[in-house]
C-alpha cells in the first residue's frame, strides 16, 4: 500500500528517537540505581513501609523479598478483582470469577498481562487504576531490579554474594524512573484523544438514530505505563487498536516509543555501571540486530499482503486500523512481541501467516528482542554468557565475562534457565493439542489452529500477553495452564538469574589477560546473535513448521 | 557460613511476603491513586475536551456534555442507510459495539474470511455501481478494534456519486466535502491518509436539503 519510503521514514522517527534517548536515559538510570542517597519522599515511604533500604543483601535474601512481595501482589490483585463490585468506583463491573482472577492476578504481577477478560465487560476504574495499573509499574519495576542485580554481581568483586537492596532497587525503579516517564507520556496522550475521566459508561443516540455506549475510565494513565513497563494490558478489549488508546498515528509513533525506550536503554545503564561502555554498546548492537530482523520480516509480510484473504481483499487490512495501516501495524506487531509487552494495535490472528510466524519466532527468542524492562538485559546476559562458553570450548580456554569465570555450576544455572521456556512452551502446547478440553478453544482447524495454541503458549511462557485472539482461552483449563506457566517463566529465570548474581559477586574479578575473548567486539556481537537464533531454531523448528511454516507455504 | 534450614527458610519468606505487602500498600496509594488522579486533574485542566472522550454535538461542534453528544469524534458509528457514507465493517457486536470491541480474529486462509470478503466486494460494488475490482481493502475488511473512525479516501470517493444522488446534492459539492474531511498522514509521514466517516456524515447532515 504505502511506498517503501514511508515505511522507512516511520521507522526512522523511531530509530531517531530511540538513539536520541539510549545515553541520557541509560546514564541516568545507572546513577539512580547506584546513587547512596534517597529523594526524601522515599524515605518518607520506607518509615511508613518499615522495611531498611540501605542493607546490602545477599541474593538469596534479595530473592525472598522479591517473592515475598510478588507473593503479596498476586493476593492483593486477586482479592481486588474478585471483590471490585464491593468497592467504590465499580462502575457496574461484576467481581471475576476465580480461574479469571487467579489468571489476571498472576498475568500482571508477571508482567504478562494476558487478558482472559474483556476490558470493558470486566474491569471497573478501582480496579484498572489501584490494581493493573499498580502492577504495571512494579512488575517493570522488579524486572530492572533483577537485571541491576545481576549488573552488580558482575561488576562487584569478592562481595560475598551481596547484590544491593531489593526494596532500594524496587522503590527507585518506580518512583525515579518509571513514574515520571509515565506522567509526561500521559499527558501527551490525553492531548493526542486518549481519554483520562471516571465516568461510567452512559448511553448516546448516534448519528443515524443507533444507539452507542460512551465509554470512560482513567485509560492515558494506564496506557502510558503500560507500553513503558513492557506490561501490554490494555484499558478496552481492542488494546491499542482501540480508538481511545490510540486514537492517532502520532500516538501510535509515541507508544512504539515507548515501549522499546527503557529495554534500549538499559544496555547504556550496564556499560556505566561495570565500567566499560563499549560492554553495553555490544549488548545493544546484539539487540537493535535482532530486533531489525524482526521489524524488517514482518513488516515485508504486512505490506506485501501474501495469502488468500489478503489476496482476496487486495491488501492485509483484516484486522487492521486504517489509519496505522500494515507498515505501521507491523512495526508495533514486531517491537511489542520482541519486549515481550502484549499490547497489539492490529489483530495478530489476522496477520499473513509469514508476518504472524515471525510475531511467534520473536517472542520465542526469550525477551532479548530487546526483551521487557530488565528482562531483556538479563536475558541477554545469559545468552552472552553461553557464547563465551561455546567460544571457551572451541579454543580450549575456561571462558570468562567481565573478568568473572564461568564455571561448572556457572553454567548449570545458565542452562537451566535457557531450558525453563521451551519446556513449557512445548509441553503446555502439546497438552493443549492432546487433551479435548485444549482443542474446544481452538477456532480454526488445520495448521492455523495448532498456531493459535503455539501462540498463546509461547506468549505466556515469554511473559509476552498478546494473542491470536481467536483461541477460546476463557476456559477454567487454559486460565489454570497459561497461569501456571506465566509463573514458573517469570520467578525460575529469575531465581536463577539472582543465584548467578550472587556467584559472579563472591568472585574475585580477574584482569584480563591475552588470551581473554573480548565481549565488545563485532565478532562477540555476531556470536551471541547466532547463539541466540541458533539455540531458538534447533528447539522450535519441528513445531514452527506444523503451524506458521505449513501455512505460509499453502 | 551454614546453609538455612529450611524452617528458617519458610519463617523468613513470611516475614519478606508481610514486608512486601506494607511496600506494595505504600506503592499503590503513590502509583495506583496519586499517580492516575493527577494525570486526571492535570489531562482534564489542560485538555479537558479530548479527556472527556471528544464528544461531537449533533451540529459537529465540541462538547463535553455527555446529554448533548452524539458520539465521540475518534470512535466510528454505524451507517447503513444509503444516504449516508458507509465506514468500514466492523466485527464489534453488531458492528461499532463499544461494549465489545475488536476484530475477526479470522486467519489468513481463514475460507470464512474470503467468503466475507466477496460478499462484501460485491455488495459494494452492486450499491455504488462500479466495478468489484474497484473496491479498495479496507471496504471489505473488518478493522481491528470494529470501532475505525476512518475509510481511506479511495473509498469514500467511490461512495460520492451515489451519496449525492441519495441525498438530492451535486456531486462536485459531495466531493468537496470529502476532500474537507480528508486528512494526510501526520508529519507527512506517519500513518495513512484517511477519511473520519463520523465527521463528513455531519456535515453531510447539515448541507443536505
Amino acid at each position: 500500500m504505502e511506498p517503501t519510503w514511508i515505511v522507512l521514514a516511520q521507522l526512522g522517527v523511531v530509530v531517531l528517537v530511540l538513539a536520541a534517548t539510549h545515553v541520557p536515559l541509560g546514564t541516568y538510570m545507572a546513577r539512580v540505581y547506584s546513587s547512596a542517597r534517597h529523594l526524601r519522599v522515599e524515605r518518607a515511604g520506607y518509615r511508613l513501609m518499615r522495611v531498611d533500604p540501605d542493607a546490602d543483601q545477599r541474593w538469596s535474601t534479595y530473592l525472598l523479598s522479591l517473592l515475598g512481595f510478588s507473593l503479596a501482589s498476586v493476593l492483593l490483585l486477586y482479592a481486588l478483582a474478585r471483590l471490585q463490585s464491593w468497592l467504590p468506583l465499580d462502575v457496574g463491573m461484576p467481581g471475576m470469577n476465580p480461574a479469571t482472577a487467579w489468571n489476571t492476578a498472576v498475568s500482571f504481577v508477571t508482567n504478562t498481562n494476558w487478558q482472559s477478560y474483556s476490558g470493558e465487560q470486566a474491569a471497573g476504574h478501582l480496579l484498572q487504576m489501584a490494581g493493573l495499573a499498580v502492577q504495571n509499574f512494579v512488575s517493570a519495576a522488579v524486572g530492572m531490579a533483577v537485571a541491576i542485580a545481576l549488573v552488580r554481581g558482575l561488576a562487584r568483586s569478592s562481595a560475598h554474594g551481596r547484590v544491593g537492596n531489593f526494596w532500594s532497587d524496587l522503590v527507585r525503579g518506580s518512583v525515579r524512573i518509571l513514574l515520571p516517564l509515565a506522567f509526561v507520556a500521559a499527558i501527551a496522550l490525553i492531548a493526542g484523544g486518549v481519554i483520562q475521566n471516571l465516568h461510567a459508561f452512559s448511553d448516546v443516540s448516534t448519528v443515524a438514530g443507533g444507539t452507542q455506549h460512551l465509554l470512560g475510565g482513567p485509560v492515558a494513565s494506564q496506557e502510558a505505563i503500560k507500553e513503558l513497563g513492557t506490561n501490554g494490558g490494555g484499558f478496552f478489549n481492542a488494546n491499542s487498536a482501540h480508538p481511545l488508546e490510540n486514537p492517532t498515528p502520532w500516538t501510535n509513533t509515541l507508544e512504539i516509543v515507548l515501549l522499546l525506550v527503557v529495554p534500549f536503554a538499559l544496555p547504556r545503564t550496564f556499560g556505566v555501571m561495570v565500567g566499560d561502555r563499549r560492554q553495553g554498546w555490544a549488548v545493544l548492537a546484539v539487540m537493535g540486530s535482532l530486533w531489525a530482523l524482526a521489524v524488517a520480516l514482518t513488516t515485508w509480510a504486512e505490506v506485501a499482503g501474501p495469502g488468500l484473504a489478503p489476496a482476496a481483499a487486495g491488501a492485509a487490512m483484516e484486522g487492521k486500523e486504517l489509519r496505522f495501516g500494515p507498515a505501521a501495524s507491523a512495526l508495533f506487531a514486531a517491537s511489542t512481541t520482541g519486549t515481550s509487552t502484549g499490547a497489539v494495535n492490529s489483530m495478530h490472528e489476522s496477520l499473513t501467516a509469514p508476518g504472524g510466524g515471525m510475531t511467534i519466532f520473536t517472542m520465542m527468542l526469550g525477551e532479548v528482542a530487546p526483551g521487557g524492562v530488565g528482562s531483556g538485559l538479563y536475558g541477554l546476559l545469559v545468552l552472552a554468557i553461553i557464547a563465551v562458553f561455546v567460544a571457551g570450548l572451541m579454543v580450549g580456554r575456561t571462558p570468562e565475562l567481565l573478568g568473572k569465570k564461568i564455571g561448572r555450576q556457572e553454567i548449570t544455572l545458565v542452562s537451566l534457565y535457557i531450558l525453563v521456556m521451551p519446556a513449557l512452551v512445548l509441553i503446555g502446547t502439546a497438552l493443549a493439542v492432546a487433551l479435548p478440553v485444549g482443542r474446544d478453544g481452538i477456532s480454526q482447524a488445520g495448521p492455523h489452529g495448532l498456531s493459535e495454541v503455539l501462540y498463546a503458549l509461547t506468549s505466556a511462557s515469554n511473559n509476552n500477553g498478546s494473542a491470536f485472539a481467536g483461541l477460546g482461552a476463557s476456559s477454567t483449563f487454559y486460565d489454570v495452564l497459561l497461569g501456571v506457566a506465566m509463573l514458573v517463566t517469570r520467578f525460575v529465570p529469575i531465581a536463577l538469574v539472582l543465584g548467578l548474581a550472587g556467584r559472579f559477586a563472591s568472585q574475585r574479578t580477574v584482569p584480563a589477560s591475552a588470551g581473554t575473548l573480548p565481549t565488545h567486539r563485532p565478532l562477540f556481537v555476531g556470536l551471541v546473535v547466532a547463539v541466540t537464533v541458533v539455540v531458538v531454531g534447533l528447539t522450535f523448528v519441528p513445531v514452527l513448521s506444523l503451524g506458521p511454516v505449513v501455512e505460509s507455504l499453502s | 557460613m551454614t546453609a538455612p534450614t529450611s524452617g528458617s527458610t519458610a519463617l523468613a519468606f513470611a516475614r519478606q511476603s508481610w514486608a512486601g505487602l506494607r511496600v506494595l500498600l505504600v506503592l499503590t496509594v503513590l502509583l495506583g491513586l496519586a499517580y492516575p488522579l493527577a494525570v486526571t486533574g492535570v489531562g482534564q485542566a489542560l485538555f479537558r475536551w479530548q479527556a472527556d472522550g471528544s464528544l461531537v454535538t449533533a451540529a459537529g461542534g465540541r462538547t463535553t456534555d455527555r446529554s448533548r453528544a452524539v458520539g465521540s469524534a475518534l470512535v466510528g458509528q454505524q451507517f447503513d442507510a444509503a444516504r449516508w457514507f458507509h465506514g468500514r465493517p466492523s466485527a464489534a457486536g453488531d458492528g461499532y459495539d463499544t461494549l465489545a470491541s475488536g476484530g475477526s480474529n479470522l486467519g489468513p486462509l481463514s475460507p470464512e474470511l474470503v467468503t466475507e470478503i466477496d460478499q462484501r466486494r460485491a455488495a459494494v460494488a452492486a450499491e455504488d455501481g462500479v466495478a468489484p475490482s474497484a473496491v479498495p481493502p479496507d471496504a471489505v475488511t473488518a478493522s481491528a478494534s470494529g470501532l475505525d473512525p476512518d475509510i481511506s479516501p479511495a473509498y469514500a470517493r467511490l461512495q460520492v456519486a451515489r451519496v449525492a444522488r441519495e441525498n438530492g446534492m451535486s456531486v462536485a459539492a459531495v466531493q468537496r466535502l470529502v476532500d474537507e474531511h480528508t486528512d494526510g498522514r501526520d508529519l507527512g509521514i506517519l500513518g495513512e491518509p484517511r477519511v473520519d466517516v463520523l465527521a463528513l456524515n455531519l456535515a453531510l447532515r447539515t448541507m443536505a436539503p
